[in-house]
């Protein structure tokens, strides 16, 4: 297992390489300059040029390139343009209110998706089964922007019922984190019942069966367990959607995170905030997926001593 | 024989739900398991003879399955009418059952002590700690080496014998008065079928419970069954001891199983299969479905069921549901 996480960090840290290679290139590839945007539009060419090159803007793009990357190894990662601020602490100091957020969603869905998938194969084929497989399918395809504006206009313009954006009690955390959850949601629901539906038939199941269980027993734990391998693989990929997922809707909500603090630094071109906030969420991306694996191996005792 | 039969199956039917219509998996079954008694049940793959044993386990496939008639008695408790959830501790308790393939019967995620101290622990309410120490004492019992160290470990990391050695642990665990084997050897190496039989026989005699064997092998129950059932498209065909039906055969089907075992001390032959393919349970041939394949059959086979009745001149207990059961007991010397 030492061998394995040390083989897995290493690769990890060419995944980070990648991620904050394209989002560097992409970044500069991108119309629109740091220094003008900073100095609005009455700045004289010269200051702008002034400006651009005290940032070292003005140097050749490998370079640049080289002295970003020298920079990260030491793990500082460049200053916000706009704040005069350590990108990263920034970053760091959005961070609460993400997690707040990703945690929020992300026990919803499965205190919610689980069950609904369990009760969709139970219930297979009967209205029961379809009317959550649709609503799931609806769930999963309805972009998060989409329903976090149908949302705000019912809940908060029409019904009045819940605030539209910001942060405060547990009221503000309701909708975004609704918004957030329901594709993962949907996801896990489906993921859940066609789990379950491939080992409902298996042996073990019947075994379990003829060993006078009651039916709880038989579906939770002996065809759970083994239904929730590969639903916990696909929970670990999808987990990036959902930082994705967090971007949207911390900019729909007004929601203070490291999403919305992305968004805000790519609008002013503030290259040290982005750099930072992707380098971030990529982090977070692969440190899950670490764990998904190492959860895996533990589900599934097949996998643990073959790897 | 005064004494009520443990197990008491009468004319059971059980339908399945497919794509093509219903099917009569099981039609009209009737048949007893004295107490202490090994019942072999044989036939040919789709037979009815595993559905038969589901049925009377109440593991049926839902929602495809389902009892179509008949009453399953066991020690006077009717099963099927019976609040299910007494006949659910019934199961593992009483009546326990040993399936073809351990790999798949066993759970791949829990370890073995686990999968075997859950009967103490649910039946019982035994603490983990007593159940496992049982589960350790029970692989010792059914001959798995060094049980108390592999008790922890996982059914993939034991052999196809040892994991069959677990599932009949599993099975014996609350001494059950009825075990059904559905085919316990046939995932398994031949050289490891006969250890697994032999442990099977050997725990029934200490145990003193009555074993129902469900195989399509008629040479591996010769030496361990009292009596034998056979099957065909869902049908009793014959029924009787079973030296009695091994000697006299009395349906040409049994006959045909007979002459497919492969004879190891005899003159080299070519192995005689029965002819033909079992019929498909959709479209089954008029009259008695075993006529196309049947060299006794005639015009009234083709026309008229036969019922399951005794054979003249044989013991009142051999019956055969076939129209010339008498000739083919008489012809018992020539070659079918």
């Amino acid at each position: 297992m030492p061998a394995y996480l040390a083989r897995r960090l290493l690769f990890s840290v060419f995944v980070l390489w990648g991620a904050v290679s394209v989002i560097f290139l992409v970044l500069r590839l991108v119309p629109g300059d740091p220094a003008t945007v900073l100095l609005g539009p009455d700045a004289t060419a010269d200051q702008i040029a002034q400006l651009r090159e005290r940032m070292g803007l003005d140097e050749s793009l490998i370079v640049q390139y080289g002295s970003y990357l020298r920079d990260v190894v030491r793990l500082d990662f460049g200053d916000s343009f706009r704040m005069n601020v350590d990108a990263m602490e920034l970053v760091l100091s959005r961070l609460p209110n993400t997690a707040e957020l990703a945690i929020a969603a992300l026990t919803l869905s499965v205190l919610v998706g689980f069950p609904l998938g369990v009760l969709a194969a139970l219930r297979a084929n009967t209205l029961t089964d379809r009317v959550i497989s649709v609503l799931s399918l609806v769930g999963q395809s309805t972009p998060a922007f989409w329903v976090g504006i149908v949302f705000i206009l019912v809940f908060a313009r029409t019904l009045d019922v819940l605030p539209s954006g910001g942060t405060g009690g547990w009221q503000h955390l309701v909708l975004p984190a609704v918004t957030l959850a329901l594709p993962f949601l949907a996801i896990l629901v489906r993921l859940t019942r066609s789990g379950l539906l491939e080992v409902i038939h298996e042996g073990y199941v019947q075994t379990a069966r003829a060993k006078g269980l009651r039916e709880s027993v038989v579906i939770f734990p002996h065809a759970a367990r083994n239904a929730l391998i590969p639903v916990v693989t696909v929970v670990g990929l999808q987990f990036g959607q959902l930082l994705g997922g967090t971007v949207i809707v911390e900019t729909v909500f007004a929601w203070p995170g490291v999403g919305r603090l992305l968004v805000d630094a790519i609008s002013h071109r503030d290259y040290g905030v982005v750099q930072a906030a992707v380098l971030f969420i990529a982090a977070v991306f692969v440190l899950v997926n670490l764990v998904v694996d190492v959860l895996y191996g533990y589900l599934d005792p097949r996998v643990r001593l073959a790897g | 024989m005064t004494e009520s039969p443990l197990l008491s199956v009468r004319d059971l039917s059980v339908r399945f739900r497919t794509g093509g219509g219903h099917v009569r998996a099981v039609d009209g079954v009737s048949f007893d398991v004295r107490r202490g008694e090994t019942l072999a049940v044989l036939g040919e793959s789709g037979s009815g003879k595993s559905v038969t044993a589901q049925a009377v386990m109440g593991i049926l496939p839902k929602p495809a399955g389902e009892i179509a008639g008949g009453t399953i008695v066991y020690d006077g408790r009717d099963l099927l009418a019976e609040d299910p959830n007494r006949v659910r501790r019934l199961r593992g308790d009483e009546i326990a059952m040993v399936f073809q393939d351990p790999l798949s019967s066993l759970n791949p995620v829990f370890r073995v002590g686990w999968q075997i101290g859950e009967m103490f622990r649910r039946h019982r309410g035994a603490s983990r700690r007593a159940a496992r120490a049982a589960a350790v004492e029970l692989m010792e019992r059914v001959g798995i080496p060094a049980a108390a160290r592999r008790v922890d470990d996982f059914p993939h990391q034991f052999s196809g014998g040892m994991r069959q050695r677990i599932m009949i642990a599993m099975a014996l665990a609350l001494r059950p008065r009825l075990l059904i084997a559905d085919e316990p050897t046939t995932a398994l190496d031949v050289t490891v079928q006969a250890q697994i039989m032999r442990l099977l026989a050997d725990l029934r005699r200490e145990e003193g419970m009555a074993l129902v064997l469900i195989t399509h092998d008629l040479g591996v129950v010769a030496d361990v069954a009292d009596r034998a059932l056979l099957m065909y498209a869902g049908r009793a065909v014959e029924t009787g001891g079973i030296r009695e039906v091994y000697d006299h055969a009395a349906h040409p089907y049994t006959r045909g199983l007979m002459a497919s075992i492969p004879d190891l001390d005899g003159p080299r032959e070519r192995l005689t299969p029965v002819r033909g393919a079992p019929p498909n349970l959709l479209a089954l041939p008029s009259g008695c479905s075993f006529h196309p394949r049947c060299p006794h059959a005639t015009d009234r086979c083709r026309a008229d069921d036969p019922v399951l009745r005794a054979v003249d001149g044989r013991p009142a207990e051999h019956r055969a549901a076939c129209h010339h059961a008498e000739e083919v007991v008489a012809g018992e010397r020539e070659r079918v």
